[in-house]
This record gives C-alpha cells, sequence and structure tokens, in this order.
C-alpha cells in the first residue's frame, strides 16, 4: 500500500527536467536560447571591446558627411558634395533599377526559351537546351565581366562616330548611339512643362510625368469601367457590345492631348567633341549586368518554365484539342494558367536571386547599394561595422518585401479549394 | 446465291508510304517544317547556329600556343594564317595553366594538391557509388584531416593527434550511457590529444613545409572552398531543416530567423562580413585566416539554402511515414534516421545538387574581396605588361573549366535519381 501511495504522488526530481517527455521540450527550449542568448552576448563584448580598442565607437553620424565621389549613373541630383546617405540612396535606387529592368527581361527570356525548349522542332529544341546548360553551368560573375568585356571589346568608342566617313553611325534615324561607353537613347522633353516640384528638399520629380501618370491612370480606370458594363451587357442579352475603340480611345487620347499640351518632344543625343550629350545614357555597366543577369536568370527560368508545363497533365492539352483550340490558344488558354501556379513560388525565389545577385555590379563599377555604402563608402570612412550593417538591413527589407508581395500574388492565382 | 458480294473478300496489301512521309524526308517535315512558324524557327537557328560557328571556329584553331606575348601572338598568327586573321592566343593558357590551377603554391610542391585532390576523389567514391565497399568510408572520414594537412602543411602531430582523438572518443562512448556524458567523453578525448599534439611535436618533430594561405590561388582554391562547403553545409543544413519543422517554439523560431536572414543577403555582404567583421566579432588578438573565414560564411550562406530544400523534402513525405514510424515506437532521432530522412533526401537530390552547383560557382566571388580564384587571377594575369589586353581566351577557359565540373554534378544527379528510383509512389 504504501508502495502504491508513494507512486501516485512521484514528486518532481531533477532528471525529469531529460526524461519526462512532459518537460524535455522545455528544458531543450530554455537551453537553446540560453546558448543562443550566450553566444550573441558573447559576440557583442568582443565587438565593443575590439571597438574601444580601435577607438571607433559605432557611430552614423559620417552618414551626413559629403560622400566626396562621383556617381555615374542616378535618378535624382547627385554631386560629390552630396553626403554618404544620399550616395547609399543613389546605390539603393540603382540596385533596384537593375533588378526591376532584369526580372522583367529575365521572365520574357526564360518563357520564351522554356516554351520552345519543348518545342518539336528538333533545332530549336536542341539550341534551347544548349543555352539553358551552357548559362546554368557558368558562374555569373564570370557572365557579369563576360559582358563588360564585349560591350567594352567589341561596340564602337564613342569617337568612331567623329568625321567625314565615320566608323560607326546612330541606329533608328540617328536617334540612339549604341557606344562602348553605354547606350544613347532620346529623352522625353517638355517644352512649356510645369516644372519639378521638390520633396522635403531631397529630390525633385517632375510634375509632368505624375500628370501623364495621372492622366493614364485615369484613363485605364474609365476603360476598365467600360469593360466591366460590357461584361454587365453580356451577362444581360448575351450579346458582347464590341467596346476596344472605346477603351484604346479613353486611353490614348487624353495621354496625348497632356502630351501635346505640355509641348512633348524627343531630345536627341548628339555627338559633341570627345562623347554623346543630351539623351538618356545607359551606362556600359548598366547594359552589361543587365544582360548578364537576365540571360542567367533567364536559363534557370525557362527550367523552371519547362517543369510547370510538363506538370499539366496530358489529358489537359488533349481536351483543348477536342475542344478545337489550336496549338498557341490552348497554351495561352489552358496550359499556361495551370503551369502558372506550378511557377510562381519558384519563379519568386529566381527574382529574389537576380536582386541579389545584382551586388556583384561592384565587380564592373556599377554604383548600386554595394558599390557605394559598401564600397567606396565603407572604403573612405572604415566605419565597416555601420556600412555592412546598413547594406544587410538595406538587402533585408527589399527580399522582404518582394517576397511579401509576391506571396500575396500567389495566393491570388492558387488553386481555390473548397 | 450470287457471286458478287458487296464488300472485298481479300485484303489490299497495304502500300508503300509516300516518300515523303518516311525516312530523312519525313522525319524533316514533321519535324523541321510542319508550319510556316516552325520553318522560320528552323531557318532562324540554323543561321544563327551558322553565325556563331562561323566566326567562332576559325578563330578557335587559327591561333597561337608558342608565344610568350600576346604582340607575339599576334605576330605568330598574322605569318601563319595570313594578315587580318583574328585567332586565339591559347599560348597564354599554356604559360599561366599552373598558376590558374594552383594559384602562387610553390612549383616544387604541387604534388601535394595533386596527391590531396587525388585522395579527395578517392574519399568521394564510396559516397557517390554506393557499390564501392563500405569499409572505404573509413577513409572518406579520416580524408579531411589528411587533405587539410596536405595542402597547408605543418607539423603532423595537430591533424594525427585530432583523428585520434576522435576515435578514442568513439572508443570511450561505448562505456557511458547517456547521450550527454557520451558528448562529453568525445570533447575531452579531442581537447586531450590535442594538447597533446603541442608537446608532440616538440619531442619528435615531424612535417611538411608549411604553405601560407596567400599562396593559395586558382582552382584549387575553388575547389578547397567549394568542398569544404558542401561537405560542411550537408549535415548542418539537415539540423536546421529539422529545427525549422520542429514543433519546439524557440528551436522553430532561432532556425526560422537564421534562415530569412541568411536567405535574405546577397553572399557578398556575408564575405565582406568575413573580410572586415569577422575578426571584430572574436575575442580581442584573435586574427584567423582569410580562407578559413570565407569558408565559414559560404558554409553558414550554403547551410541555409541546403535547410529550405531539405524541408522541401520533409514536407513532400507522406504524413503516413510519420505516423508509422510513431506507431513502431521509434523516439524521434531513431525515427528521423532510418525512415524519414533517407527518404527526404531522395527527393530532395536535385535540389541538393543544385545547391551544390551554386556554391561551387559562388566560389568565384571571393574574388571580389581580394582573394585569387581563377576570376581574380584572370584580371592580375591581363595587368601583366606581355598579356595586357587579352581577354576571351582566359574567361574561356575559366567557363569552361567552371561548366566541365558542374555539367559532370549535374549528371551525376540525375544517375542517383535514376538509381534511387524506387517506383513505389
Amino acid at each position: 500500500m504504501e508502495y502504491t501511495a508513494e507512486g501516485r504522488r512521484q514528486s518532481f526530481r531533477l532528471s525529469m527536467l531529460i526524461y519526462d517527455t512532459r518537460y524535455r521540450s522545455l528544458t531543450i527550449q530554455i537551453a537553446a536560447l540560453v546558448g543562443l542568448l550566450l553566444v550573441i552576448g558573447w559576440l557583442v563584448s568582443n565587438t565593443a571591446q575590439n571597438l574601444s580598442a580601435l577607438g571607433k565607437p559605432v557611430n552614423f553620424g559620417f552618414l551626413n558627411q559629403p560622400a566626396s565621389y562621383d556617381i555615374n549613373q542616378s535618378f535624382i541630383e547627385y554631386s560629390s558634395r552630396s553626403s554618404h546617405l544620399r550616395a547609399s540612396a543613389i546605390g539603393l535606387m540603382n540596385t533596384l533599377l537593375v533588378a526591376v529592368l532584369g526580372c522583367a527581361l529575365a521572365t520574357v527570356i526564360g518563357l520564351v526559351f522554356g516554351v520552345l525548349r519543348l518545342s518539336k522542332n528538333w533545332v530549336i529544341a536542341r539550341l534551347m537546351t544548349v543555352y539553358i546548360e551552357v548559362f546554368r553551368n557558368v558562374p555569373v560573375l564570370l557572365w557579369i565581366v563576360f559582358y563588360m568585356a564585349i560591350i567594352i571589346e567589341v561596340l564602337p568608342a564613342p569617337r568612331d562616330f567623329r568625321g567625314e566617313s565615320p566608323g560607326s553611325s546612330m541606329i533608328f534615324w540617328d536617334s540612339v548611339a549604341i557606344t562602348n561607353r553605354g547606350v544613347y537613347v532620346p529623352e522625353p522633353l517638355f517644352s512649356n512643362g510645369l516644372g519639378d516640384i521638390s520633396i522635403f528638399g531631397l529630390f525633385a520629380i517632375s510634375l509632368d510625368l505624375l500628370a501623364l501618370i495621372f492622366v493614364l491612370a485615369i484613363g485605364i480606370f474609365a476603360a476598365g469601367r467600360v469593360a466591366q458594363r460590357a461584361n454587365k451587357t453580356q451577362e444581360e442579352t448575351g450579346v458582347r457590345p464590341s467596346t476596344w475603340h472605346y477603351r484604346t480611345a479613353l486611353i490614348v487620347l487624353p495621354s496625348v492631348t497632356l502630351l501635346l499640351a505640355l509641348g512633348f518632344h524627343l531630345g536627341l543625343p548628339e555627338l559633341k567633341g570627345f562623347n554623346f550629350s543630351g539623351g538618356i545614357n545607359m551606362r556600359n555597366s548598366l547594359i552589361a549586368l543587365w544582360l548578364a543577369l537576365a540571360c542567367y536568370t533567364g536559363a534557370f527560368i525557362a527550367e523552371i518554365v519547362r517543369a510547370g508545363i510538363l506538370s499539366v497533365s496530358k489529358g489537359q492539352s488533349e481536351a483543348a484539342f477536342a475542344l478545337g483550340l489550336r496549338p498557341t490558344q490552348s497554351m495561352r488558354l489552358v496550359i499556361l494558367p495551370q503551369a502558372l501556379r506550378v511557377i510562381i513560388p519558384p519563379l519568386i525565389s529566381q527574382y529574389l536571386n537576380l536582386t541579389k545577385n545584382s551586388s556583384l555590379a561592384i565587380a564592373i563599377g556599377y554604383m548600386d547599394v554595394t558599390g557605394t555604402l559598401g564600397g567606396i563608402t565603407l572604403n573612405q570612412t572604415g566605419r565597416e561595422l555601420e556600412c555592412i550593417l546598413l547594406l544587410i538591413i538595406c538587402f533585408l527589407c527589399i527580399s522582404l518585401t518582394v517576397s511579401a508581395v509576391l506571396n500575396w500574388y500567389n495566393n491570388l492565382v492558387k488553386l481555390k479549394e473548397r | 446465291m450470287s457471286e458478287t458480294s458487296f464488300v472485298r473478300k481479300e485484303i489490299l496489301t497495304s502500300q508503300a508510304p509516300p516518300l515523303s512521309e518516311i525516312g530523312i524526308v519525313g522525319w524533316m517535315r514533321e519535324n523541321l517544317f510542319s508550319n510556316w512558324f516552325n520553318t522560320l524557327l528552323t531557318i532562324l537557328s540554323t543561321v544563327s547556329v551558322y553565325l556563331v560557328l562561323a566566326e567562332s571556329i576559325p578563330w578557335i584553331f587559327q591561333s597561337s600556343w608558342t608565344a610568350t606575348s600576346l604582340n607575339e601572338c599576334r605576330e605568330n598568327i598574322a605569318r601563319e594564317y595570313g594578315e587580318g586573321v583574328h585567332g586565339a592566343c591559347w599560348a597564354v593558357i599554356r604559360e599561366r595553366y599552373l598558376q590558374m590551377l594552383f594559384g602562387f603554391y610553390p612549383s616544387e610542391l604541387y604534388w601535394r594538391p595533386i596527391l590531396a585532390f587525388v585522395l579527395m576523389l578517392a574519399a568521394l567514391s564510396p559516397i557517390l557509388f554506393p557499390s564501392l565497399p563500405r569499409t572505404l568510408l573509413l577513409f572518406s572520414a579520416i580524408y579531411p584531416f589528411a587533405g587539410y594537412w596536405l595542402l597547408w602543411g605543418g607539423s603532423i602531430w595537430g591533424p594525427t593527434s585530432i583523428v585520434a582523438g576522435v576515435a578514442v572518443g568513439f572508443f570511450g562512448m561505448q562505456f557511458v550511457r547517456y547521450r550527454v556524458a557520451m558528448i562529453g567523453v568525445l570533447a575531452l578525448s579531442i581537447y586531450f590529444f590535442f594538447r597533446l599534439s603541442g608537446y608532440l611535436q616538440i619531442a619528435l618533430p615531424l612535417g611538411i613545409e608549411p604553405i601560407e594561405s596567400a599562396k593559395m590561388g586558382g582552382f584549387l582554391l575553388s575547389v578547397t572552398i567549394g568542398t569544404t562547403g558542401i561537405v560542411l553545409s550537408l549535415p548542418i543544413g539537415i539540423i536546421l531543416a529539422l529545427g525549422r519543422t520542429s514543433n519546439l517554439l524557440i528551436v522553430k523560431a532561432i532556425c526560422v530567423g537564421f534562415i530569412e536572414f541568411i536567405r535574405g543577403v546577397p553572399l557578398i555582404t556575408l564575405l565582406f562580413v568575413a573580410s572586415t567583421l569577422l575578426n571584430l566579432f572574436m575575442p580581442p588578438g584573435t586574427n584567423f585566416d582569410l580562407i578559413l573565414r570565407v569558408v565559414i560564411m559560404v558554409t553558414m550562406f550554403a547551410s541555409a539554402y541546403m535547410a529550405e530544400v531539405i524541408r522541401g523534402g520533409l514536407a513532400a513525405l507522406p504524413r503516413g511515414q510519420y505516423e508509422a514510424a510513431d506507431a513502431l515506437g521509434l523516439d524521434y532521432w531513431k525515427s528521423i534516421r532510418l525512415i524519414i530522412m533517407p527518404q527526404a533526401l531522395k527527393i530532395s537530390i536535385p535540389g541538393i545538387v543544385s545547391t551544390f552547383i551554386g556554391l561551387f560557382k559562388d566560389t568565384t566571388l571571393v574574388s571580389i574581396i581580394g582573394l585569387l580564384d581563377p576570376l581574380g587571377l584572370t584580371t592580375s594575369i591581363r595587368a601583366d605588361s606581355d598579356w595586357n589586353g587579352i581577354v576571351w581566351e582566359l574567361y574561356g577557359f575559366v567557363a569552361m573549366v567552371f561548366f566541365i565540373f558542374c555539367f559532370a554534378m549535374s549528371r551525376y544527379s540525375m544517375y542517383l535519381e535514376r538509381k534511387l528510383e524506387t517506383g513505389n509512389h
């Protein structure tokens, strides 16, 4: 009797923390937490000791000092007297610029090449296989420096455009100049523009651009309403009124009117002295980085697209053919929408990879955020900890935002299960 | 009964198909010229392949292998193939290939990296090809120490005593019951032998010439960083994946935080951390090797990606497998080791290998923080006055070597997938 009573009242013993499954998970977690805190504390105290020994306490004041270096490609006004903070912001914008351009081109390349790889045409399917394998199996950094070398070595220098019988000439009716220093394209100019507005004195936004976006948005919204009306009529009467000309007019006419009113014209690049001036200059490093990243990531996206299309069961395409759809129609209306559900999640991570790979710009001198904040600013100020911390925060923000937005989109197109 | 019948009585012999439907003509009509768009694609791709080959084949073969500078190269080509011919100057590869392979490793000691590479292949073979005898795995376990010692040199007692410590520790583990005590015995034994190595070196100085890290470069560096990262990232990735899928909240939070942090930043920022910050995080006065710091960061980077790949494999495993393991009464580690992991790893082979390939390709990034990997060496060769202005040959060579390595890895993963295919799903 005494024996059983004792068994039931079994008091808490220390060894139960390990051997009793009720407590063990708690023990492990607390041990992990304590271990983590100890490691973090150790690292922080080491860092504090080292920094005080070096005599440079953590201080972000350097961001307001003049950067005193030039950035050759920027959206907002910048001179070497601007602050390090402004230089970093321009770097961040340049990162985003090349990421957006690269993602767009990589998607096009990946979609076209992925579909072509599945083509019944033997030659083109093999060619696409070779393209994909070559691009996927060579490091992206090598591609970037390789594209840069192609641009510098193969394209004509601006001085080749000079003289009586120049070695090269501008294309598209003398409006675009492709040189080894970059590509010069016409810039939009407004002869009676509205001027700029300054946002908090930090940077200026062209009012013309804002007005144009505003008018375009209204036009697209109105066109959407017309399409809704057409849908409603179709639901009620079964006849769809033809509205495409209204919708086109609603989008195009107001914008064109606005452009005419503002005196829109193109500013063509012109050869002056040893280089071109006027127009928009896309630096050679931007072009090289853009094309290299797009071709490299495009190869990965092509494989994702191929896997997505193959994942749609054969019955679907057979059903589409049985309905009498043409091959292109069945691809566009039946196969691709279903394949997209498989394609989008890995596509998101490819976009993120491209954005992160854009930091390799530092190898060819494109001034992205790694080149400004993590490169020249770091070297000039000697503030490694602060610069790299800010750099990491920048990239974490970009990555988390992109993945949040795209996951939201993924949820939209996901198969709705009941 | 009349003689006439309404259906044919004998079957006609089948006619030969029209000539345009069989043989090479039929194949071409079906596969290359089935409609106008296909025809256009065929013509366009053939023309582009022809243009590329017409440009590159003469360039590759009308070349010079024997020059000692770019100018001499161009003269040789002009003399041999006529003025105005653009040919490759492969002489630069002939002159510098040893540097591209070994960096500035002393040339009389080249046998050491070569031996280390051959032994690495030997150590990898029992892992890659399950048909080889299992006892070879013992050699694979010793290899990391042997390879390290061969490459960096120095006293033989350091690596051997660690191996001895691990061996004695494992032997001692048989005599204790509790897991915590087992780890304690192992650690104690390694520590004891590690301290012993210093005295052994004084008593009996045995060793080979130590080589400093700054002298390593070229593909030697890429393969060293890549292999170490690959070997270390798989177990760490497995542990992170298990942590991320476990139901221990704090452990899970730590793993998720680590993985998302690493995956959110580019490798180059982590390499900046390795080159500038890692020494700041260590106790004052520590100054450890740049290559080691890079390896640590590359391993952390690859582990996070590996963890996500393996997590995918764990998620793809049917729920019934977990339940069956529980029903058999296996504890957590046994069920993971015997039931879950073998299947999850099999599912994630393609992802694991592509992470490996990515890691190996990413070793080129170390050229940005000043290590002389193949890409870094191309810059230094081009800075040489003899070879100033040479571009395509060097990049082409580096690209070709990387392509061979990575392509072989992806083919191996396909072989492994076919081999492990059991057909029961």
